[in-house]
């Protein structure tokens, strides 16, 4: 019996709780992409690096904080910091707004003409993250380093496998939690949001009913930037904050709305979900796991890993294809516009 | 100013830009970015097939590029003989496993019908597939890495001279884009381009990660080259008479040469490019093309075949993708994975389609001259800037050193500007396509 729960231990150490704290991380990131879609609807290539934008100014206000010696130990410090991140996403983005996609928004350009104008942002945004802060990585983590200890946890239950819980894991689920039970409570309950959800499915008639697009518009920027800087500051508190990483979370960003169905705001979360599970869980290598569960002379010879780690970014691939191909509405059916 | 003087103006201009770069700087310089300048309006002719032609999305760019880099290693590069010794059966057998599979899955989808049958039994044979190439891939590549890793430790190339790999890279691009388009083509335009953009990041994975191929980021260098060395040069007769008569420096003077050698290279592939891309754009299959593009509809209901010509299109710029690819790997003798970024292989061509103008081949020529030009020299320019701007602080202080040092990425933000100011002022490019015909 031991080794069944050891076998689960070692599983949920090396890969549900990883999972976990990346899908919640990319259900933040999805979500911003799946409401610019819902009420732009156009995919938005500079989120990814918005992401990065917000975590910069996150970092630099962390610095200065730790040069003044404020604090919240045991918290990490960028907690306190992440208003300002969110500041100057929703700052950006309404600038971003106004200079250019304003403009084609008005003409009722074509999507494509909205996706290319959002590269250009992407350019000039990544131009700007590079020459304030460089691109290099940065740490972001203080405070505790751990929730639960892998050795406390060996002791506390006698078994062979720990199980470690970081304070970042922790505070990214938690975070993740409130941002969408807030999201959701504020789409189902107010005026607003009421007037969001009607916008994004029958634009028309919306605006037939009195709703100001000009305000649902601005809800949406200012939306995206607040869940896309938190999303982007619980990643770098995790892991580390490096601005072609967040160029390059986008592809799993978009897997887990389409996967979702975009414009579905519990389809990005539950999309993103299962992506990170995915990701984590085909690129472990499943040796001692099996060991633990499989006769002596069964012990497999190899590392049984599905593909190596360096093969993540396949992997929310794939599954985009297989969604894009076996039911291009995504699992709850979000809207499918040409 | 009549459009029929416009675009040659234009490129006079340009020409111009290059020469002050030439007399102001050096020639060796103005010349490499002039080679550059040649490539990536190969480049930018392939994106502006697909996107200006027949309106496909594509934001894999880069791994095409890389596709026909890797080309210039697999051909020119010796065969490492110990390497095939060791592992060359496995890898055929594991490359035997992988084309039953497809065989078997082809078989398999055009017999079964269409139901719950079909799709278990294709998942089926995939995983089948997967793991028992693995069987005998994973040793094989093992044993070629293990071969002096320090030099090779990858199975090398066919020993051939590297300009023909700007077929083989061309012929390896429309391959993989073929592939590609089997799956990706009849998505949406915005989910087309995300599929692409994943693509690209995985080619570029693969090879970084595969060493026994192209040694992943252990790079190849010391290429081989269409043209003379410098070094051969200045000990050459022939070329020292002619230094001496021009009055040029052997050492400049080689550089120089060599540099041209490669512009009449790369001058003559895009001429050739250039004219089968016109030829194609004003003969019916191109009027074609368009009529798709402006209306898919219309087009399917005139009986044209929209996802067929897609096919045809996205392969065709795909092949022109992977020359340029080749031809840049030529250039630089070397292969290193590492450099393949999406921002600078992918979104710059787009910017030079978009900025010289989509559906206009000397368009995107224009544009990919144009955009290289300002894209190598918005670095000096912005370090000019930035050395204007914190002239007032002193040497030593901290936010001007900063600011110095990171003004290369001013080039990004230039780009970006450019890109959006373009798009909205004059959204159909510099030199627009021509209507009405």
């Amino acid at each position: 019996m031991t080794d069944v729960a050891n076998a689960i231990v070692l599983l949920l150490n090396f890969v549900i709780v990883p999972g976990v704290a990346y899908g919640s991380q990319l259900a933040l990131g999805a979500l911003g992409v799946t409401l610019v879609f819902g009420i732009l609807r156009f995919a938005n290539f500079a989120h990814g690096d918005v992401m990065a934008f917000g975590t910069m100014v996150v970092l630099l206000t962390t610095w200065w904080f730790q040069g003044m010696g404020v604090g919240i130990a045991p918290l990490p410090t960028a907690l306190i910091a992440l208003p300002f991140g969110i500041a100057a996403a929703a700052a950006f983005n309404l600038t971003a707004d106004r200079l250019v996609f304003r403009f084609y928004r008005r003409r009722k350009s074509p999507p494509v003409i909205l996706l290319i104008a959002s590269i250009g942002v992407m350019f000039a945004l990544q131009g700007i993250v590079r020459l304030i802060i460089g691109p290099n990585d940065q740490r972001l983590a203080d405070g505790a380093r751990f929730i639960i200890k892998a050795s406390e946890f060996k002791a506390a239950t006698g078994l062979k496998e720990g199980l470690a819980i970081k304070l970042s894991q922790g505070l990214t689920v938690a975070v993740t939690a409130i941002a969408v039970a807030a999201l959701f409570l504020f789409l189902q309950r107010s005026r607003a949001g009421k007037a969001m959800r009607a916008y994004s499915d029958n634009e028309d008639l919306a605006l037939l009913s009195g709703v100001n697009p000009d305000r649902v518009v601005l809800y949406a920027w200012l939306i995206a930037a607040t869940l896309a800087a938190v999303a982007g500051t619980m990643y770098g508190i995790d892991k580390s904050f490096k601005p072609f990483t967040y160029f390059q979370l986008l592809l799993p960003t978009f897997s887990s709305a389409i996967l979702g169905g975009i414009g579905h705001p519990v389809g990005a979360v539950v999309g993103a979900f299962i992506v990170a599970l995915s990701e984590t869980g085909v690129t472990y290598a499943y040796k001692k796991f099996l060991r633990y569960l499989l006769p002596e002379s069964w012990e497999p010879g190899g590392l049984v890993q599905l593909l190596s780690t360096d093969y993540k970014l396949a992997i929310s691939f794939v599954i985009l294809v297989v969604v894009l191909l076996v039911r291009p509405t995504g699992i709850f059916r979000g809207r499918v516009l040409s | 100013m009549t459009a029929r003087f416009r675009t040659p103006l234009l490129f006079v201009v340009m020409a111009a830009l290059l020469a002050a770069v030439g007399f102001g700087q050096s020639w060796v310089v103005s010349l490499s970015i002039l080679n550059l300048c040649l490539i990536s309006a190969i480049m930018a002719l392939g994106l502006n097939m697909q996107w200006g032609y027949a309106g496909l999305l594509n934001v894999g760019v880069m791994g095409f590029a890389a596709l026909g880099g890797l080309a210039g290693v697999l051909v020119s590069q010796a065969p490492v003989g110990e390497a095939w010794a060791a592992g060359g059966g496995g890898l055929g057998i594991a490359l035997a496993v992988v084309v039953g599979t497809a065989l078997l899955i082809v078989l398999l989808r055009r017999f079964v019908p269409k139901g719950a049958l079909r799709t278990s039994a294709t998942a089926a044979l995939l995983i089948a597939g997967f793991f028992i190439a693995r069987i005998f891939f994973d040793p094989a590549v093992e044993a070629i890495e293990r071969i002096d890793s320090a030099t090779t430790g990858y199975i090398g190339g066919a020993g051939l001279p590297i300009i023909l790999s700007w077929m083989v890279g061309g012929v390896l691009a429309a391959g993989a884009a073929w592939l590609i388009g089997k799956v990706a083509l009849g998505l949406r335009t915005d989910y087309f381009a995300i599929a692409t953009l994943g693509i690209a990041e995985i080619v570029i994975t693969v090879i970084k990660n595969e060493d026994w191929l192209g040694r992943g980021v252990k790079n190849v260098t010391g290429l081989d080259r269409p043209v003379p060395y410098e070094i051969d040069l200045q000990q050459s007769p022939w070329f020292l008479d002619l230094v001496h008569w021009l009055g040029v420096d052997p050492i400049a003077g080689s550089s120089i040469f060599v540099k041209l050698c490669y512009a009449v290279l790369f001058a003559l592939v895009l001429i050739a490019v250039v004219w089968l891309a016109e030829r194609a754009l004003n003969s019916p299959w191109g009027r074609m093309m368009r009529a798709i593009r402006d209306n898919e509809d219309a087009a399917a209901a005139m009986g044209k075949d929209v996802t067929r010509r897609h096919m045809q299109i996205f392969v065709l710029g795909a092949a022109v993708m992977g020359i340029a690819g080749a031809m840049l790997t030529t250039l630089d003798g070397q292969f290193t994975p590492g450099s393949y970024q999406p921002l600078r292989f992918t979104f710059l061509v787009w910017v030079m389609v978009i900025v010289g103008g989509s559906g206009n081949n000397w368009g995107a020529v224009f544009g990919g001259f144009l955009v290289w030009f300002v894209w190598v020299e918005a670095e000096p320019a912005g370090f000019w800037l930035m050395d204007a701007i914190t002239a007032g602080l002193p040497e030593d202080n901290a936010l001007r050193a900063h600011l110095l040092d990171s003004a290369a990425y001013m080039r990004l933000i230039v780009m970006g500007l450019i890109l959006l100011v373009v798009m909205r002022f004059s959204p159909r490019g510099i030199i627009p396509e021509r209507r009405g015909r």
